[in-house]
C-alpha cells in the first residue's frame, strides 16, 4: 500500500464540513499562499527523511485510527497542503471509508485537475474547494501558482453534483470576491442554490508570509459580500 | 451538633435559607430511625452516607407529580379549576409548584414542559408566547433558588418546545435545569440540533436517551434533580450513596473489599434506606395527609429507593494503586471496576426494598454525582476530572460501558469549545453515536460560559465569585457549587472539539 505524510488526524473536529468528522492533514502543498494559515505544512517531505512530526501512513493505517471514531462521526475530510497531491492513497483510503459507510471529503486549493483521476472522484463523496483569486493574476501574486485548474475544477465537479462547499477568505484588495462570485455564477449557473458558499473571513493569526500584519476585513464587508451572493442566487452562505 | 445561633446570625445566609436550614437542625434533634453499631461504624467512616437527608423523614426526597392529570382536573386543595387558556395554565402551575415538598423543599420537577404548554398555543403569535413564557421562567428562576429543579422537554418537535429554547437562550437563567428526551425515531434533527445549540449558549438542556430510559418503569418517567431517572406520579423516597473509594479505603486488599468490606457496605445501607422508607411510609404521615396524594397527583407505590453509588474511578485506582492502572486508562483497572459494579448489581437485584412495588421491589442503582465536601471522590462512574482520555471516543465508550447496569440516572458532561456553536449536527452526531452505544445521558456546556455545570446542576461563575467574598447569593445551590468547583478542580475538565 502507498504511504502518505500524515501531519496530524483530528478525531472530532467540527469545522471540517458537515456534522462532526474526523479530519486528516496531509503533509505538503504546491502553492504559498500569502495568507496561509499552516505554513508548516507546505513543505514537501519524503519518506527518507523522517521528522517528528509527520508520520508516513498507509491508508489502511490512517483507516485504524478512523475507526475508533465511528459511530460518532458522518465522515472524514481529508485536509493539507494539498491532499490531491496523493491521489492513490486517497483511493484506498476513501474505499475504506466508504465501506464503513462514511462520507469521505476533500479540502482542496483546486490546482490539481481532477479530472484526471476517475477513480478517486468516484469514491470521494464532495470536494470543499478553495477559489482564491478569479483573475489570474491576482491569483498567482497570492499564491505564486496559476488557478486555470481551479476553474476548471470548479466546473467539472459542478457537473458531477460534487461540489461540497465552495471557499473564497476574504482581504479586500487581495482577493478579488465580487469576481469570484460572479465567475462562479456563469460557470456553475443555477447549481449556486444548493451549493454551499463559505465566506472566510481572512486573519493573520499564524501567518508567516507577506499578509502576516494584514488587518482582518470589517463585517460590513463580510456582510456585503453575503448580500451580493444572495443577490446573485447563492442560497447557503455562512460567514466565518 | 449544628451551630443553630451561628445559622440564626449568618450573613452569608439569605432569610429564606435561615429558615430551612433551621428547621433541618430542629428535625435533626431527633433520634426516630433504628441505626445498627455495624451502620453506624460505615457512617462514621463515610463509607456510606445519608446525605444529610435529616434524621425523621417526613416527606419523600423526590416528588414528580402527574401534572397532566393537574391540568386537566385542576385541584381541589388549592382552589384551581383546569386552566383554559395559557395565562390560566402557567398561573396554576406557578401555584402548584410552591406546594410540592423535596428534600431542599423546593420542587425538583417541572414536568414536561413543552407538552404542557402545546395544547394552548393557538391564537397567540410567538412574540406573545414567549414574554408570557420568560415571566414564567423568570418567576421559577427567582423563586425556586435551588438548581436541582428539573423540567423536561421532548422527545417530539414542537413549537413549544421551540418557544422554550429560544427563550431560554435569552434568559441565561441557571433555574431550571433542563432535559431534552431525545429519540432519533421521534425527534427531528432540527429541534435536536436547536437544543444542542441552545446548550451552548446556556448549559441547557441536557440530552437523555429516550430509547433506553423509557421503558424503567411501567409509567412514565421524568428526570428531576441531577438527572434522576423517576416515575411520574410518584418519585423517590430517598436516595443514600456508598462512597467507594472510602470503602476501598478500609479494605486491606481487593479480596477483603470484595468479600467483605464491600457487602457489608451494601448491606448496610440497603438496611438503613429500608429504614427510612418505613417511617416514612408508616409514620410520618405523609402518605395519608399530602393533598397531592388525596387528589391523585403521586401515589405511595410509585415511589422508590434509589441506591447510589459516587467514585468508582476513584475506588478502583486505590485498589489497582500498586499495578499503577488507572480507571478509564487500562483495560485491568476497568474490568475490575466491572466486577464491583456487577457485585453491587448483584446485591440490588436480591435485597428486597420495602414498599417499592413499582421497582420490583427493589432498590435502584444511581450514580450520584457528589456532594460540595467531597475531596478526591468522583462523580458516579465518570473518569476523574483532568484524567479524560485523549480521544472523546474512547471517553464515550467508556461511559456507555459504565452507564449499562444503572437504571435511574448516570451522566457525562462535556465542556465544549465555543466553534461547536457554529455546527450543532456534529454535536448531534456524537450524541447519536453516543446513545447508540448506550451511553443513557449526556450534556454540554461552552468552555467560557458563565453557567457551568458543576456535577449535574448549574451555577453561575459570576455567583460563585460574589459568594468566595462573602456576599449573599439568590441560589442555594451556589454555596454547593462554589466548593465543589475548587474540590474537583473544574476548571481542568477537558475541553472538546477544535
Ligand atoms: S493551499 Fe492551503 S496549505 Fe497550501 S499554501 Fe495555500 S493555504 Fe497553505
Amino acid at each position: 500500500m502507498i504511504k502518505a505524510p500524515v501531519r496530524k488526524i483530528i478525531p472530532h473536529s467540527l469545522v471540517d464540513g458537515p456534522g462532526n468528522r474526523t479530519a486528516i492533514f496531509l503533509q505538503g502543498c504546491n502553492i504559498r499562499c500569502a495568507y496561509c494559515h499552516n505554513p508548516e505544512t507546505q513543505e514537501m517531505c519524503t519518506e527518507s527523511s523522517p521528522t517528528e512530526e509527520i508520520k508516513w501512513m498507509t491508508a489502511e493505517e490512517v483507516f485504524k485510527e478512523v475507526e475508533r471514531d465511528i459511530p460518532f462521526i458522518r465522515g472524514i475530510t481529508v485536509s493539507g497542503g494539498e491532499c490531491t497531491l496523493y491521489p492513490e492513497f486517497l483511493v484506498e483510503l476513501f474505499t475504506l471509508g466508504q465501506k464503513a459507510g462514511l462520507s469521505c471529503l476533500i479540502d482542496s486549493n483546486g490546482t490539481i485537475d481532477l479530472s484526471k483521476y476517475p477513480e478517486l472522484i468516484e469514491v470521494c463523496s464532495g470536494v470543499m474547494l478553495d477559489v482564491k483569486a478569479w483573475d489570474n493574476e491576482k491569483f498567482n501574486k497570492l499564491t505564486g501558482g496559476n488557478n486555470r485548474n481551479v476553474l476548471k475544477n470548479l466546473k467539472f465537479l459542478s457537473d458531477l453534483d460534487k461540489l461540497e462547499e465552495i471557499r473564497i477568505v476574504c482581504i479586500p484588495d487581495e482577493v478579488d470576491a465580487e469576481d469570484i462570485l460572479k465567475g462562479i455564477k456563469s460557470t456553475i449557473g443555477e447549481k449556486i442554490s444548493y451549493t454551499n458558499l463559505k465566506l472566510i473571513k481572512f486573519r493573520n493569526h499564524g501567518v508567516i508570509g507577506r499578509l502576516k500584519e494584514a488587518e482582518s476585513p470589517s463585517d460590513e464587508y463580510m456582510n456585503y459580500l453575503k448580500e451580493l451572493a444572495l443577490e446573485l442566487g447563492f442560497k447557503k452562505v455562512k460567514i466565518t | 451538633m449544628t451551630d443553630i445561633l451561628g445559622l440564626v446570625k449568618s450573613q452569608k445566609l439569605t432569610y429564606e435559607q435561615k429558615v430551612l436550614s433551621l428547621a433541618q437542625a430542629a428535625e435533626n434533634t431527633l433520634d426516630v430511625l433504628h441505626i445498627p453499631e455495624k451502620t453506624q461504624y460505615y457512617f462514621e467512616k463515610n463509607a456510606i452516607d445519608n446525605l444529610f437527608e435529616g434524621n425523621a423523614p417526613y416527606r419523600p426526597r423526590y416528588i414528580l407529580p402527574d401534572y397532566d392529570k393537574f391540568i386537566k382536573e385542576g385541584s381541589e386543595f388549592l382552589q384551581i379549576e383546569p386552566p383554559k387558556d395559557l395565562d390560566e395554565l402557567l398561573n396554576a402551575l406557578m401555584i402548584l409548584y410552591r406546594h410540592v415538598p423535596s428534600i431542599t423543599s423546593f420542587p425538583i420537577y417541572l414536568g414536561n414542559l413543552d407538552k404542557m404548554i402545546a395544547p394552548f398555543l393557538d391564537g397567540y403569535t410567538d412574540e406573545e408566547i414567549k414574554k408570557k413564557l420568560k415571566l414564567f421562567l423568570n418567576y421559577i428562576d427567582r423563586t425556586i433558588t435551588d438548581s436541582f429543579c428539573h423540567a423536561n422537554l421532548g422527545p417530539e418537535d414542537t413549537r413549544a418546545g421551540r418557544l422554550i429554547l429560544e427563550v431560554e437562550r435569552e434568559l441565561q437563567n441557571a433555574v431550571p435545569n433542563f432535559t431534552f428526551k431525545y429519540d432519533p425515531d421521534i425527534t427531528s434533527d432540527e429541534i435536536a440540533e436547536l437544543a444542542l445549540y441552545t446548550t451552548m449558549f446556556c448549559a441547557n438542556p441536557a440530552i437523555c436517551n429516550h430509547k433506553l430510559n423509557k421503558d424503567t418503569y411501567t409509567t412514565d418517567y421524568g428526570i428531576a434533580s441531577c438527572y434522576n431517572i423517576l416515575p411520574i406520579g410518584g418519585g423517590a423516597y430517598t436516595l443514600a450513596r456508598v462512597v467507594l473509594p472510602n470503602a476501598a479505603k478500609l479494605a486491606k486488599d481487593v479480596d477483603h473489599f470484595f468479600d467483605t468490606i464491600l457487602p457489608e457496605c451494601l448491606e448496610a445501607l440497603a438496611n438503613y434506606m429500608n429504614e427510612r422508607i418505613r417511617f416514612l411510609v408508616e409514620e410520618s404521615g405523609f402518605f395519608e395527609s399530602s393533598f397531592l396524594v388525596k387528589e391523585g397527583l403521586i401515589h405511595k407505590d410509585r415511589f422508590i429507593g434509589m441506591y447510589g453509588i459516587v467514585g468508582l474511578a476513584d475506588c478502583t485506582n486505590i485498589l489497582m494503586k500498586d499495578e499503577g492502572k488507572r480507571y478509564g486508562h487500562d483495560k485491568e483497572a476497568d474490568d475490575l471496576a466491572d466486577r464491583i459494579m456487577h457485585t453491587i448489581h448483584e446485591f440490588l437485584s436480591e435485597f428486597p426494598a420495602l414498599y417499592s412495588p413499582i421497582s420490583n421491589n427493589r432498590f435502584l442503582l444511581h450514580a450520584q454525582v457528589g456532594m460540595d465536601y467531597d475531596i478526591g471522590i468522583t462523580a458516579g462512574v465518570r473518569i476523574p476530572i483532568g484524567d479524560e482520555p485523549e480521544n472523546m471516543s474512547d471517553h464515550l465508550r467508556h461511559s456507555a460501558r459504565f452507564h449499562k447496569l444503572i437504571p435511574t440516572g448516570c451522566s457525562d458532561i462535556f465542556a465544549m469549545e465555543t466553534t461547536a456553536r457554529n455546527n450543532p449536527s456534529a454535536m448531534l452526531d456524537i450524541v447519536k453515536g453516543a446513545f447508540d452505544l448506550g451511553v443513557k445521558y449526556i450534556a454540554f456546556y461552552e468552555e467560557n460560559g458563565d453557567l457551568v455545570r458543576i456535577t449535574g446542576y448549574l451555577v453561575k461563575r459570576s455567583e460563585i465569585e460574589k459568594y468566595k467574598k462573602g456576599e449573599q447569593v439568590l441560589q442555594n445551590t451556589t454555596h454547593l457549587g462554589a466548593p465543589n468547583y475548587d474540590n474537583n478542580k473544574l476548571q481542568n475538565r477537558k475541553v472538546r472539539g477544535v
